[in-house]
């Protein structure tokens, strides 16, 4: 069937009575692929494997989108996660040497599988049986503005959205990733100063008024690196912090 | 356009429980991590079923903020493990008990 007859009957009597072929190949492959990817996720040893069979339920999951006309969502699941936070997962991965198999057999508490097995199926049951009882979707329709509203693209009514109804979220968004930027950098920075003298600390105050030795060192240090950039004093509390947390 | 909602809503149910038992049964915090993206986007195909069902164009924008704040989710927990990984050499999430009263 071609979209305009599809506007033309009416999209919920099309959608619930007519299933073409090519609608359900695309949702059973897609499905197919979702599931297999996610189960990969789970019980595969080697993270590397588990990071590629992530990438494959993205792709399942960016392909669902498409089949329900979310364009745009479908090209921005593409970018950012099979393109950004996949990537990221196997750096980490790799950097940390971790990618060896590990032993999924070994299994500290005994009781615990079974017991997650049982709780999973009771919450999909539970679930399924609560979707089905309320006949999946209720309520007011088009709230926050149509799908299809004036034949405008997905693209157009999505922006159109995000950049008046949802404004502040948006702003609100970017403050979050800028915030998660400096949290990464903090949190990711190498503590490479050597520890700092006892004396040095009681005499703390002179040592950040005039250079002494620690200062000289700092100022002739060549600058751009974030270790050397910071200030003596933060560097001192931060290892500090260190060890108490070691103990 | 012509597959019922419910089927689309029944996978991403079976997609969200396959997440939360890995990341009940699993020790490495990054697959860990993985399965926390599995049920986002378990979430992520919930909303935009609903949208299509409800021709709401809100439900995608949700989906929206998700992936973004996914992304921030990504990136600083990953900078928590790696600064985990320079004090003790291993990925399991039982020796991660420093917190501990």
């Amino acid at each position: 069937m071609n979209p305009s007859q599809v506007n033309v009957i009416g999209m919920d009597l099309v959608a619930a009575v007519h299933k073409t072929g090519p609608d359900i190949a695309t949702f059973v492959v897609s499905a197919i692929i979702i599931i297999a990817g996610a189960i990969g996720v789970v019980f595969s040893r080697n993270p590397v494997h588990a990071a590629l069979s992530l990438v494959m339920t993205l792709f399942g999951v960016a392909v669902l989108f498409i089949e329900q006309q979310a364009d745009f969502l479908a090209a921005v699941q593409i970018i950012v996660y099979a393109g950004a936070i996949v990537v990221l997962f196997l750096f980490v991965i790799m950097f940390l040497g971790v990618d060896r198999r590990e032993n999924i057999a070994a299994e500290p508490l005994h009781w615990q599988r079974p017991l997650a097995l049982v709780l999973m199926a009771a919450a999909l049951a539970g679930v399924i049986a609560l979707g089905v009882g309320s006949h999946w979707a209720t309520g007011q329709q088009a709230v926050a503005g149509s799908t299809t509203a004036g034949g405008h693209s997905n693209v157009y009514l999505l922006g159109k959205s995000v950049f008046t109804t949802y404004l502040y979220a948006f702003e609100a968004t970017a403050a979050l990733l800028v915030i998660a930027v400096v949290g990464a950098v903090v949190l990711a920075r190498r503590p490479s100063l050597p520890s700092v003298e006892p004396e040095t600390d009681a005499r703390g105050a002179a040592v950040s008024g005039q250079p002494g030795p620690d200062g000289g060192l700092h100022d002739a240090a060549p600058r751009g690196s974030a270790a050397q950039d910071a200030s003596p004093a933060d560097v001192r509390a931060g290892q500090s912090l260190v060890k108490e947390a070691g103990r | 356009m012509s597959i019922p909602g419910s089927w689309y809503l029944i996978l991403a149910a079976v997609l969200f429980t396959i997440g939360a038992l890995g990341l009940l049964v699993r020790r490495n915090v990054l697959v860990m991590f993985m399965c926390i993206e599995l049920m986002l986007n378990a979430a992520n195909l919930t909303f935009v079923t609903f949208a299509r069902m409800l021709h709401d164009i809100g439900g995608q924008a949700v989906v929206f903020f998700v992936l973004v704040v996914a992304a921030a989710e990504v990136v600083v927990g990953l900078g928590i493990v790696v600064a985990i990984f320079r004090r003790r050499t291993s990925a399991t999430a039982d020796d991660l008990h420093i917190l501990k009263g």
